[in-house]
């Protein structure tokens, strides 16, 4: 067991001739939570979209858990792999959208065991018990037979971070998950992710939200123009950062 | 480890129910009069009253020569004949409408512009001269073989023996309707979110599963408002069979009128199995849209 959860490589993206990230290395400490801050088009969701392989890597590496995400190599060459095997390795990374992309046909509950039972094909009991135990764990026990249309944003997007869970992923990666939620809803969704913190969830987190990447982050990486500026602890880059391009994004979102 | 839910909707804490003492006396509403509604509806009415009259006092209508071939034997055979080209003619138009649309939108480029095509050409073609061009496919190919393309045939058949004129008409129809269903179905499934088929992607979510699970009966939403009008026109538009000569509602009428003259009788007894028929379609279509409503206010 490496200490090492997520592994990214001189990752490069491009869309078109737009260059979204210009060669990222970012290691992931097992257990740990990792913030990227960054202004607008600095690459961070294109970054963390390619940890699941949402967005293919034009090259570099990605590894979760020692394991090659989207590829097999062979030599010096990675050969993609068929759909079934990205979607069998999508099953140990959890993703959380910023518009919480929950299913609306389908209530709390059955968004949380689709995957479970569809994906990893296990027991239903089993699973429906999981999932009464997750969303209960998320506030909304007494939600489970609503439809998303019936949930606030934040109720949405609790009930999008248990379905995450019901994978039971290595790690989980939150793609801005409080940026579309009313100011007063932001509280009740960052608690479920502190919760997660406490209880050794290993997670990348994109946020705006520096508060919360104070209090629980263990390194905060700072990206800009698709690369990493400066990371570290958050005392270090949010207090005393390094890099004039960090200090003058703080100072605009402090 | 639970927490309490967190209470998401602030109280409104105005009691406008309680007025005080001094408070200004209870003000009556009086809403807007309409007189010209009320004026429009009556001439309405008198309209429908003139319309049923004409219907009933007319005695050219027939109405007892209606009642008496309504259910008549030959009638009713006619009227299950029209019911099962229509439901093997959208069965086959939407068994390959769905095919056709997700073909379309592959990414493979021969994949899609052949559904591209198919749509373009049997959508340009008359349903009447398609339905010819089946029946008379014999005076094209006399024989039809299976086997290996361009190789080896296993057996063959008769073009004749193959395709009767019923095989034809549902062919014709069917293929026909697959066009017009591969646009509804496409359209459905354009207007699902794409984050949906993201979300049942990084879920890790099976391909078939996300399609039939996820995306199809969101897009059925969409799908079937307009899927009703494609099924009740076919239930309309099977009636040009009848230049095959098959005892479909409409051919059916016309023998019989032109063996007894009731003219008028016979095709009203048409246009009120017609009527029957897509009034028992349309509320059916109700309760199927609002199946597929569940989840949405």
């Amino acid at each position: 067991m490496s200490a090492v959860m997520v592994d990214l490589r001189g990752v490069h993206k491009s869309f078109g001739p737009l260059k979204v990230l210009r060669g990222v290395d970012l290691r992931v400490a097992r257990g740990e939570v990792t913030v990227i801050l960054g202004p607008s088009g600095s690459g961070k969701s294109t970054l963390l979209r390619t940890v699941n392989h949402l967005e293919k890597v034009d090259s570099g590496s990605v590894r979760v858990d020692g394991e090659l995400v989207g590829y097999r190599q062979s030599g010096d060459r990675l050969y993609e792999l068929r759909e079934r095997e990205i979607l069998r390795q999508r099953t140990r990374i959890g993703f959380v959208f910023q518009h919480f992309n929950l299913f609306p046909h389908l209530t709390a509950l059955e968004n949380v065991v689709e995957a479970p039972l569809s994906a990893q094909r296990r027991p239903r009991a089993e699973v429906h018990r999981l999932a009464v135990r997750l969303l209960d764990r998320v506030g909304l026990a007494d939600k489970k037979d609503a439809y998303p249309g019936q949930l606030s944003g934040g109720q949405q997007q609790r009930v999008a971070i248990a379905r995450a869970l019901a994978l039971e992923p290595k790690v989980i990666l939150f793609d801005e998950p409080t940026s579309a939620l009313d100011p007063e809803l932001v509280g009740e969704v960052l608690d479920v992710v502190k919760d997660l913190a406490r209880s050794g969830t290993t997670m990348i987190v994109v946020t705006h939200e520096i508060g919360f990447a104070r209090e629980v982050a263990d390194t905060v990486v700072f990206m800009d123009d698709g690369r990493v500026v400066e990371q570290g602890p958050p005392a270090q880059v949010l207090d005393s950062p390094r890099h004039e391009r960090t200090r003058s994004f703080l100072s605009k979102v402090l | 480890m639970s927490r309490p839910a967190v209470e998401t909707r602030p109280q409104d804490d105005t009691d406008a129910g309680t007025a005080g003492p001094d408070a200004p006396p209870a003000l009556r509403v009086v809403t807007t009069r309409h007189p010209g509604r009320w004026a429009a509806a009556a001439g309405v009415g008198v309209l429908l009253a003139m319309a049923a009259s004409a219907l009933i006092t007319n005695p050219a209508w027939d109405w007892n020569v209606v009642g008496e071939y309504l259910f008549a034997p030959s009638v009713l055979h006619a009227v299950l004949f029209t019911l099962q080209l229509t439901v093997l003619g959208i069965g086959i138009g939407f068994l390959l409408g769905t095919v056709l649309a997700i073909m379309r939108l592959s990414r493979n480029p021969l994949l899609s512009s052949v559904a591209w095509g198919y749509v373009a050409l049997f959508r340009s073609i008359p349903l009447i001269l398609q339905l010819l061009f089946w029946y008379n496919l014999a005076l094209l190919y006399q024989r039809i073989s299976f086997g290996v393309p361009f190789g080896p045939s296993f057996f063959d058949i008769g073009t004749m023996d193959l395709i009767s004129p019923v095989t034809a008409a549902v062919l014709g129809l069917g293929l026909h309707q697959a066009a017009y269903c591969s646009e509804i179905v496409r359209a459905g499934l354009l207007s699902v979110d794409p984050g949906q088929r993201e979300a049942a992607a990084a879920l890790g979510i099976p391909w078939r599963r996300q399609l039939f699970r996820i995306v199809l009966p969101q897009a059925m939403r969409s799908i079937v408002p307009t899927a009703g009008n494609e099924i009740i026109g076919l239930v309309k538009g099977t009636s040009v069979v009848y230049i095959m000569a098959l005892p479909e509602l409409f051919y059916q009428i016309q023998v019989i009128y032109s063996r007894n003259g009731r003219v008028i009788a016979l095709l009203l007894v048409a246009t009120v199995w017609y009527l029957i028929i897509t009034s028992v379609l349309s509320v059916a279509q109700y309760y199927v849209e609002r199946h597929y409503a569940r989840g949405r206010r």
